[in-house]
C-alpha cells in the first residue's frame, strides 16, 4: 500500500485545477501529445466551455520517484463549486492530501479559504501550489503571506509552479510521494469502500467510483450498498486509467471503480459505502448525508406538445446527476412541465443549458426560489417551494426563510459598493477580516433568496470582477414574505409569481413589469401589465398594440408564396407562450429575475 | 364555384422602378411565349369544367399587338369553354388605350378594363417610371367611357416619398371624377429585386411609417366609402357588390383557377402549382410537350385553414365562424380582437374592421397555437 497516494487538487475557479491535472497527466505519460487535449479529465461541453469541472473524475497516474521508486497516484478531480459542496466533501475523504491550488496573481479567494478549511476538516495534509508563477502581475510574496495568514500554513513549503508553462510539474509530483502519506487499511478486514461519484454509460450502466477503506472487492463478489440496502453481483472491478482498466481484484487504499448492473446513478448515492454480502462491515462510514436541493425552479416545454420529449429528457439526463430532483407540474399558463430541486443555482444552469445542449429541448424556466417556511394558525409548519402554494396570507402566524453565511473577498478599493450591495440585499451581522493590507474579507448572513436573485452578476459587476464568494446554508429566520402576482390583461400568470420580502415586493415588482415590456413584442391589443400583492397593484407597464402591417397586395394567384411566410412565423409563434391572448417569448420569463445594475 | 383563367403576360415597354412581377422589357421574347400559351392551353382543354372569368394581366398584355391579342382571344375560346355572362378582364396602361384599342379589346369581347393609372401628377408618374401624364391618364378613363365600357377598374399607388395625406386625397378626388367601377388603392411597397427595393437596402429610400401608413390607408378608406364604395379587400373597393373584381375573389375565396403563361399560378381546388419563371424556359418545355411547371403542391388540412383564415381576412367577406374551427383559446382571443375592434361577428362570420384590414397579416396566426 505504500506505493499508493490518493490525492485532489483543490482551488478558487480559474486558478489553473484542470491545467495542472492535464501536466501531471501528461507526465505520467498516459496519453501521448497526438492525443492530448486541454482540459482532458472535463469530458462535458458545459465543462469546457465554462472551464468548470460539474463531475468528479478519478485517474491513476503511474509515477517513478526521483529514488527510482514505483508509486500508483489516485487524483481525484472534484468540482469546486459550492453547489457541489457535498461531492467535493465525499471525494476529500477518499484522500490523505491535497494539492491546494492558488494564482499568484489573484492570491487566496473565497473558495480558496472555504476549500482548504474542508480538506482541514478531513484532516489532510496540504500541499500549497502557487501556481501561474510565469505571469507578470505574479507576485508570490504577497501570496505565500496571504497563505501563512489567512490558511494557517507553511508557505515555506509551497511549492512554485506554471502548469501552463509546465515549470514545477516534478516538484509537485515529489511533493506528493514524499508530504502525503501513503494510505493505510486493513486489507484483511469487510470490505468498507466509500463511493465518491459515479456516472452512467450506455453499455455498461452505472460505473461507481469508490475508495476503499478496508478489506477488498473481486468480480463476481455480491456487494451491498449499505444505505441503500441494495445488494447487486460485482460484475468488473478495476482501476481509472484514461479509460478504464479492469483489475481482478481491488483492495484497502486504492481508488477504482465498480460496475454492477444498477441501471442509473439514482439508485446508488454518493457518501454510501459498499461492503461484501457474504461478509459485511460491521457499520457504514460516517459522513453520508442525503443531498437535499436548496434552489427550486419549474421548468416547462416551449411547446406544450412537447411535454412527453421532455419528460424523457429529464428522465435520461437523471441517470447522470442523482443530486436533480423533479416532480410533474402544471401551470395554467404554461401548461404541463416538472418542478425541479436543485443543489443551488450553477447547477440550475448546468442543468437547463444540458437539456437544451445535448436533449435538444427547448424549456422555459420559472423564477428559482428557496424552501419558505410557514407557521400557520392551525398550528401546522409547512414547506413551501412554489409561489403556487403560497398559504392565505391570514392563516400565516410565521415565517421563515433561509439565511447564508456569505463570505466575500476583495480588494480594499470595493469595500463600499460590496457593503451597500450586501444591505440592499438584507444582509446583517457584518464580520471583517483584513488577510493582507489592501484585501478584505467581508461575511454577512443573508437570506438565501437574495443570493438566488442576481446576487453573482451583482458582485461581479459592482468590483469589476475582482470580488469572489462563496456561502454555507445557516439556519431558518423570521421574514416579512409576500407573494407578488404579475398579470398580463388582468390574467395572472402562476409562472412569473415569486414569493418576495415585503420591502422588496415593489422595486421587484417595477422590474418584473419593465422586462416583461421590452421582451412582450407589441401585438395587435394594447397589453396592460401589473405587479400586485393580492389584490393590490404595486406596479404597471404598458405595451402599445401596433396597428398596421398588412401587405397591399397578395400576388395574383400566388397564395402559396404568403402562406410560407405565415408558416414560418407560425413556427416562430411556436417558441412562445401564450397567456390569454398574449404571447410571451420565452426570454421573458428568464428576463424577470435578472436588474439592470450599472457599474459602480 | 366556377372556375377563372389568368393569362400572364410578361412583357413591357420598360420595368417599372417598383414593380416585383415577372416581366420582359422588350417584345422580342412574344413569339416564343406565344407559341407556348397556344400549346399550354391545349393541354389543359377540358380539364377545368366552365370558367366564368377571363384575365389578362402582366407586363402590360395592351402592349402586344393587335394580331396576337386577337389570336390569343381566339385561341381561349376555341378551346376553353366559358359561360355567357363571364367577366372579361384586361389590364391597360392609359397611353397603349388609342381609340382603336379600345375599340379592338371591346371586339375581342373584353367587358372590364383595369387602367393602371397610379396617379393624375406627372412629378409622380415620372418617379414611378410611368411613360404616361396626368393628362393622359385622364383621357384614357373618359375614351373608354366613351367607347362604351361600363367596367372599368383604376390603380392608384400612394406612399411616394414626400407625398402629403392632401396629395393623396387629391389624387382619389380626381380618380372619383371618373366614377369608375373599381378602385385599387396600393401602398408603395420597397421590394427586393426592384430598384426601388435596392435603394431601400442602401438607405436611400424608405417606406411609409406605421402612423402614415395608417393614414393613408384610412384615409382613402373613408373618402371611397363617402363616396359609396365598397370595401370588399385590404386593396380593393367596388362602386356596388356587383362590380367586385370576379377574377380576383376567386383568389381571396380559394375558388379554382387556371393560370398560363411563365410565372403563372394554378389552383384547381386541391393541388397549387405554378410555372417557371423565364420565358425562354417556358417555352422550352412546352416546345417538348411537357408542361411547363416548376413545382406542384398539395395542401394539409392545417395549411387549407391557415389559407382560408389568411385570405378571408383580407376581404369583408371574412370566414364562416364554421370554418374557424375554434378551440377554447382561440375563442378567447377572438373576444380580445373584436373587443380590440379588429374583428366583428356578421351573419355567422367573422369579418375585419377598417382597423382589421390593416392588420390583416397577423390575424390569421392569432388562431393557430
Amino acid at each position: 500500500m505504500d506505493h499508493i497516494r490518493n490525492f485532489s487538487i483543490i482551488a478558487h475557479i480559474d486558478h489553473g485545477k484542470s491545467t495542472l491535472a492535464d501536466r501531471l497527466i501528461q507526465a505520467a505519460g498516459l496519453v501521448n501529445e497526438r492525443d492530448f487535449r486541454d482540459q482532458i479529465l472535463d469530458t462535458m461541453d458545459i465543462e469546457r466551455e465554462r472551464g468548470i469541472t460539474i463531475k468528479s473524475q478519478a485517474i491513476s497516474l503511474p509515477y517513478v520517484d526521483k529514488q527510482g521508486r514505483s508509486f500508483e497516484l489516485n487524483l481525484i478531480d472534484t468540482p469546486g463549486h459550492v453547489d457541489f459542496s457535498y461531492e467535493v466533501s465525499r471525494a476529500l475523504a477518499s484522500c490523505e492530501g491535497v494539492l491546494l491550488l492558488v494564482d499568484a496573481a489573484q492570491g487566496v479567494e473565497a473558495q480558496t479559504v472555504a476549500n482548504a478549511y474542508a480538506a482541514m476538516e478531513h484532516d489532510l495534509e496540504i500541499i500549497p501550489v502557487i501556481n501561474k508563477i510565469d505571469l507578470p502581475s505574479a507576485d508570490i510574496e504577497r501570496v505565500k503571506e496571504e497563505i501563512e495568514i489567512e490558511l494557517g500554513l507553511d508557505s515555506d513549503q509551497a511549492i512554485l509552479c506554471s502548469a501552463k508553462e509546465g515549470t514545477g510539474i516534478r516538484d509537485v509530483l515529489e511533493a506528493i510521494v514524499t508530504v502525503i502519506p501513503p494510505p493505510s487499511g486493513p486489507v484483511e478486514k469487510p470490505l468498507q469502500a466509500l463511493i465518491f461519484d459515479a456516472h452512467y454509460d450506455p453499455f455498461r450502466g452505472t460505473i461507481v467510483s469508490c475508495r476503499l477503506f478496508s478489506g477488498s472487492v473481486r468480480a463476481g463478489d455480491r456487494i451491498r450498498l449499505m444505505h441503500n440496502r441494495a445488494t447487486y453481483k460485482a460484475e468488473e472491478v478495476g482501476l481509472f486509467r484514461l479509460n478504464r482498466e479492469p483489475k481482478k481484484e481491488l483492495s484497502a487504499g486504492e481508488v477504482g471503480y465498480i460496475i454492477s448492473g444498477i441501471k442509473t446513478v439514482s439508485d446508488v448515492r454518493i457518501g454510501d459505502t459498499i461492503t461484501l454480502e457474504g461478509n459485511a462491515a460491521q457499520a457504514p462510514l460516517p459522513g453520508f448525508k442525503e443531498i437535499k436541493p436548496v434552489v427550486f425552479a419549474s421548468i416547462y416545454p416551449v411547446a406544450s406538445d412537447d411535454y412527453r420529449s421532455l419528460a424523457d429528457a429529464l428522465e435520461k439526463y437523471k441517470l447522470n446527476d442523482a443530486a436533480l430532483i423533479f416532480q410533474k407540474d402544471s401551470s395554467a399558463a404554461l401548461g404541463l412541465g416538472f418542478r425541479c430541486g436543485f443543489l443551488g443555482l450553477l447547477h440550475l444552469e448546468i442543468v437547463q443549458e444540458r437539456l437544451e445542449r445535448e436533449y435538444g429541448q427547448s424549456l422555459i424556466m420559472t423564477s428559482p426560489t428557496v424552501q419558505y417556511r410557514f407557521l400557520l394558525s392551525n398550528g401546522e409548519e409547512i414547506i413551501v417551494d412554489n409561489p403556487v402554494y403560497y398559504p392565505d396570507p391570514s392563516t400565516i402566524v410565521k415565517a421563515m426563510e433561509p439565511f447564508i453565511r456569505a463570505s466575500i473577498m476583495i480588494p480594499e478599493r470595493y469595500m463600499g459598493a460590496v457593503m451597500d450591495l450586501c444591505l440592499e440585499r438584507r444582509g446583517v451581522n457584518a464580520q471583517f477580516n483584513y488577510p493582507t493590507p489592501g484585501r478584505i474579507e467581508i461575511r454577512f448572513d443573508m437570506p438565501l433568496a437574495e443570493v438566488i436573485y442576481d446576487f453573482y452578476d451583482s458582485l461581479k459587476t459592482v468590483t469589476q470582477g475582482y470580488g469572489s464568494f462563496d456561502y454555507e446554508l445557516l439556519d431558518y429566520r423570521e421574514s416579512d414574505l409576500v407573494k407578488l402576482n404579475i398579470l398580463l390583461n388582468g390574467e395572472k400568470v402562476d409562472a412569473l409569481s415569486q414569493i418576495v420580502f415585503r420591502d422588496s415586493a415593489r422595486p421587484r415588482a417595477l422590474n418584473a413589469c419593465q422586462k416583461l415590456k421590452q421582451e412582450i413584442p407589441r401585438h395587435m391589443f394594447k397589453i396592460a401589465i401589473q405587479g400586485a400583492i393580492g389584490s393590490t397593484v404595486i406596479a404597471r407597464s404598458t405595451i402599445s398594440p401596433f396597428r398596421k402591417d398588412v401587405t397591399a397586395k397578395c400576388y395574383g394567384g400566388d397564395i402559396t408564396r404568403k402562406r410560407k411566410l405565415l408558416e414560418k412565423q407560425k413556427k416562430g409563434k411556436k417558441r412562445m407562450k401564450m397567456v390569454g391572448s398574449v404571447a410571451i417569448p420565452q426570454s421573458a420569463f428568464v428576463a424577470v429575475l435578472k436588474t439592470d445594475k450599472k457599474g459602480s | 364555384m366556377s372556375p377563372g383563367v389568368y393569362v400572364h403576360i410578361p412583357f413591357c415597354r420598360s420595368k417599372c422602378p417598383y414593380c416585383g412581377f415577372y416581366s420582359v422589357p422588350s417584345k422580342r421574347p412574344v413569339p416564343i411565349w406565344f407559341e407556348g400559351i397556344k400549346k399550354e392551353i391545349r393541354l389543359y382543354k377540358g380539364l377545368f369544367g366552365r370558367f366564368d372569368s377571363l384575365y389578362l394581366g402582366g407586363g402590360t398584355p395592351t402592349f402586344l399587338d393587335d394580331a396576337i391579342l386577337s389570336c390569343l382571344t381566339d385561341h381561349l375560346f376555341a378551346h376553353f369553354d366559358f359561360t355567357a355572362d363571364r367577366e372579361f378582364t384586361i389590364e391597360a396602361n392609359p397611353c397603349d388605350l388609342s381609340a382603336e384599342k379600345i375599340r379592338l379589346l371591346k371586339e375581342l369581347g373584353i367587358n372590364r378594363v383595369n387602367v393602371g393609372i397610379q396617379s393624375f401628377d406627372d412629378g409622380a408618374l415620372a418617379f414611378l417610371g410611368r411613360r404616361h401624364t396626368g393628362r393622359e391618364a385622364e383621357n384614357s378613363l373618359k375614351r373608354l367611357r366613351r367607347l362604351g365600357f361600363r367596367n372599368i377598374g383604376v390603380d392608384l399607388i400612394y406612399g411616394l416619398p414626400g407625398q402629403t395625406l392632401e396629395h393623396w386625397e387629391g389624387t382619389l378626388n380626381q380618380a372619383l371624377l371618373f366614377q369608375p367601377e373599381h378602385i385599387s388603392c396600393y401602398e408603395l411597397t420597397l421590394e427586393e429585386q426592384t430598384v426601388f427595393g435596392r435603394l431601400q437596402e442602401k438607405g436611400e429610400m424608405h417606406g411609409l411609417s406605421e402612423e402614415d401608413g395608417r393614414a393613408f390607408f384610412l384615409a382613402a378608406a373613408k373618402r371611397l366609402g363617402e363616396a359609396g364604395y365598397v370595401h370588399y379587400e385590404v386593396s380593393n373597393y367596388a362602386r356596388t357588390e356587383a362590380f367586385c373584381c370576379r377574377h380576383n375573389s376567386k383568389y381571396w375565396n380559394r375558388s379554382p383557377y387556371l393560370g398560363l403563361g411563365p410565372s403563372a399560378h394554378s389552383f384547381d381546388g386541391t393541388e397549387r402549382w405554378w410555372n417557371v419563371r423565364s420565358v425562354r424556359h417556358y417555352g422550352a418545355l412546352l416546345k417538348r410537350g411537357s408542361p411547363p411547371i416548376q413545382a406542384r403542391e398539395t395542401l394539409t388540412k392545417e395549411q387549407i385553414r391557415l389559407e382560408s383564415l389568411a385570405l378571408g381576412f383580407r376581404t369583408s367577406q371574412g370566414v364562416a365562424l364554421t370554418r374557424m374551427a375554434l378551440e377554447p383559446r382561440s375563442t378567447e382571443m377572438l373576444s380580445t380582437l373584436k373587443t380590440a375592434g379588429l374583428l366583428k361577428l356578421k351573419d355567422g362570420r367573422v369579418v375585419p374592421t377598417e382597423e382589421g384590414f390593416l392588420v390583416a397579416d397577423s390575424l390569421p396566426l392569432c388562431f393557430f397555437p
